[in-house]
């Protein structure tokens, strides 16, 4: 059956990779390139790519960037920034993106998303939703990286653009942003529920027992995250190990698993036993079979 | 100096074309983008990617006069030939996307969306397990059950003569189907890691090994 996924999803600005704390603080981490291949070889299921000053500065994701991330991308590249075209969109294909996300565009312009579908299928545009809960207990629909309310309320916006043809949402929480609680599953249940496309949950990791409870109680499709995965070796493989072992079926090609390994509540690695540790031994590999 | 591979991919106006590039440079083979039909000619093997919607691509084919130089390849002159994806369902001989579209008839089947049951999300987006039905020179030291990234909302509807793997959505998708020199994958090999890598390697070899 079909697998849950694990997403990074990379916040570029001025070129550079940044971390992003409630979509007003950014904190340099560095150069693309480095992360997207190792997490490439750590068994990430997907990446996204987002210019987050594209649309403000009225321009797109630099193209160059995008081609060269793309020759070390060897599983799906979704990118986002600055699209208000069709045009747009065959531009960032050609140079390496599989799909591409768009946000403030598809609020101004929601027949954007039906254009796009016509031309490159559903599949190929997710469409990104900025939500906060409002003082009245209202989630809702914020643009311009999260400062305008739109006054859409997060379901009901859902809801029309699978209607208009989008494949998949991309759903984040401003307030979770960068707050290393978890996310906001009750926003991720409300939108899963309204739509029968994929909802891609985002906002909020800053552990890696934190994944789980987005697939399991918020029935989000896939889980993604940012920050936590630039600081730890083995970083997304620890992720999936944590994900299988709450019973989330999810794809392990990695030589390296730890499976059978003890995590802390925190879902981080703990050390070996002393005896364990006495007992491994080396033994020889076998053929290479993939 | 070494005899390299000629890898064309068929640039329609509409695939991710660049991925697939990228993926074929690894290996032993000289990759170039085509969209003249006169390119074709010299080609050792074939690829017809594609992201999007069915009727768009036919038309665009068509538009470019890709139709008649592809059959006199791959019909004729037997010249491997890897569809993609939306590639892949344009084997067929017709798709019930946007209304009836007719295909290149290289393989005999329909194009139909995967019907709709309770709990299954469409499109059908993510990796899935793959399970090798039949022997194929594509899945050479490949295991059996392995994953791979898959992202449509239509399926390959054909006899059960041209189906190489399938992978299991609520029902049954086929993933991989073959005719004779003509094959069609329905997840990317280009996006899924390792073992989607391994795949495209393979189809060299096969055309390595067939040529004459």
């Amino acid at each position: 059956m079909l697998k849950k996924r694990l997403i990074a999803c990379f916040l570029i600005k001025n070129d550079l990779i940044v971390q992003s704390i409630r979509f007003n603080k950014y904190l340099p981490i560095g150069n693309p390139k480095f992360p997207l291949q190792f997490l490439n070889k750590w068994d990430v299921d997907e990446i996204i790519l987002l210019d987050i000053s594209a649309h403000k500065e009225k321009r797109k994701l630099n193209l160059k960037i995008l081609e060269n991330l793309s020759k070390s991308c060897f599983v799906p590249l979704t990118v986002g920034g600055g699209i208000t075209s069709v045009e747009d969109v065959r531009q960032f294909i050609r140079n390496g993106a599989d799909k591409v996300s768009i946000n403030s565009s598809a609020i101004s312009d929601p027949k954007l998303i039906t254009k796009i579908a016509d031309i490159f299928g559903s599949q190929c545009v997710v469409v990104s939703i900025d939500c906060k809960l409002d003082k009245d207990g209202i989630y809702r629909v914020y643009k311009d990286s999260g400062k305008i309310s739109t006054n859409l309320i997060a379901s009901e916006w859902a809801k029309e653009i699978e209607n208009l043809g989008a494949g998949e949402i991309f759903l984040n929480s401003i307030d979770r942003d960068g707050s290393k609680i978890g996310y906001d599953v009750k926003l991720i249940k409300k939108v899963t529920n309204a739509v029968s496309i994929p909802v891609i949950a985002c906002g909020g990791v800053g552990n890696f027992s934190h994944f789980a409870p987005g697939i399991l109680d918020g029935k989000a499709s896939a889980v993604a995250a940012g920050n936590i995965f630039h600081y730890i070796e083995h970083s997304t493989i620890i992720a999936k190990m944590n994900l299988l072992q709450s019973d989330i079926d999810i794809r392990m090609d990695s030589e390296a698993t730890y499976k059978g390994r003890q995590f802390d509540k925190t879902g981080r690695l703990m050390m070996m036993s002393k005896e364990d540790l006495s007992k491994i031994e080396f033994t020889k590999g076998k053929q290479d079979l993939i | 100096m070494k005899n390299l591979i000629n890898i064309k991919i068929i640039d329609y106006g509409m695939g991710n074309i660049q991925s697939v590039k990228n993926a074929f440079e690894l290996f032993d083979s000289k990759v170039e983008i085509i969209s003249d039909p006169s390119n074709i000619k010299n080609a050792d093997g074939i690829i017809l990617p594609g992201v999007g919607a069915f009727s768009n691509a036919v038309k665009n084919l068509k538009e470019r006069k890709l139709i008649e130089p592809l059959k006199e390849a791959v019909i004729n002159k037997k010249v491997p030939l890897l569809g993609i994806c939306l590639g892949m369902q344009l084997l067929a001989d017709k798709s019930e996307e946007r209304g009836n579209n007719e295909g290149l008839f290289f393989i005999p089947g329909e194009i139909r969306k995967i019907p709709h049951k309770e709990g299954l999300r469409l499109p059908h987006v993510g990796w899935n397990e793959v399970t090798i039905k039949k022997k194929d020179p594509l899945f050479k030291n490949i295991i059996d059950k392995g994953s791979f990234y898959f992202v449509h909302s239509y399926r390959f509807e054909c006899d059960d003569e041209f189906v190489v793997a399938t992978t299991d959505y609520g029902q049954k998708i086929n993933a991989v189907v073959r005719k004779e020199n003509i094959f069609g994958i329905q997840f990317h090999p280009e996006r899924s890691q390792r073992k989607g890598l391994h795949m495209l390697a393979n189809f060299i070899s096969y055309i390595k090994d067939t040529k004459v």
